[in-house]
């Protein structure tokens, strides 16, 4: 990959976040499903931008099985831990990957699973925090042989 | 369908944080682009001594034979639960337990 690629990719990445966690982008597709279930989980509220490590491989050999950590700073006490994570498919056939639900007796606001990607696209994570905030988190990712059924 | 496969460690010192890893083998089919019909888990959930710790709702872009690795905070000895749970009601199910001194 050259310097170049790179750049356009992160600089993509980071334009593109900001339209996927702001739920009044003008430049958004309409009536897209994934927009539809983000909406959902933001209930009204808004994204910010940041606050989540999102660990995903720039580029996927196996879509079917997409390795994807979530890390968020949390003391995760009662007073203050994050709830739930949501990860969003933008271009899967169905926008639902899955959602955790997270207590305060994890030591951390850490989750690792595997996820599958039916072609190239941005994934968006959404956290929701104790105290009512919600964090967003995009990231694109590259698939060489894309998760079938998805 | 074969029995869960949960990692935790056998005993931990007081307020350890502990590393577990679950797995479970399932199809996870989401019938949408085969002629299989739908055979999909809805939920994971991990109870540490009765109580929820984490859980988990599937959507279509969950992997096949789900995995999932967390981390708890051991305050006292924990008897931890895991069930999978089937779309169509069906459980798996796992136990584990950590020694806490």
């Amino acid at each position: 990959m050259t310097a170049n690629r790179r750049e356009f990719l992160q600089g993509a990445a980071v334009s593109a976040a900001l339209v996927l966690v702001s739920g009044t982008a003008l430049h958004a597709e309409e009536n897209a499903e994934w927009q539809a279930w983000r909406d959902q989980i933001l209930d009204g509220r808004e994204a910010s931008e940041g606050g989540i490590e999102l660990d995903v491989p720039r580029v996927a050999e196996n879509g079917a099985q997409v390795p994807l950590t979530v890390r968020i700073d949390s003391p995760m006490t009662d007073a203050d831990h994050v709830r739930a994570i949501h990860i969003i498919a933008t271009r899967n056939p169905a926008p639902e990957i899955g959602s955790f639900h997270l207590s305060p007796q994890l030591a951390r606001a850490e989750v690792f699973t595997r996820i599958r990607l039916a072609e190239e696209q941005e994934i968006l994570v959404l956290a929701e925090l104790s105290d009512g905030r919600v964090l967003g988190q995009a990231a694109i990712v590259t698939v060489s042989a894309g998760g079938c059924a998805t | 369908m074969s029995t869960p496969r949960v990692r935790l460690p056998r005993s931990a010192r007081a307020d350890e944080e502990i590393e577990i890893r679950t797995l479970l083998n399932h199809p996870m089919v989401t019938g949408l682009s085969s002629d299989n019909p739908r055979d999909m888990l809805a939920r994971f959930e991990a109870r540490m001594n009765g109580a929820q710790v984490l859980s988990y709702d599937f959507g279509n872009g969950s992997a096949a034979n789900p995995t999932f690795t967390f981390h708890v905070r051991a305050a006292a000895p924990g008897n931890f639960e895991f069930v999978w749970t089937h779309e169509d009601g069906r459980e798996f199910r796992a136990e584990g337990s950590v020694d806490v001194s």
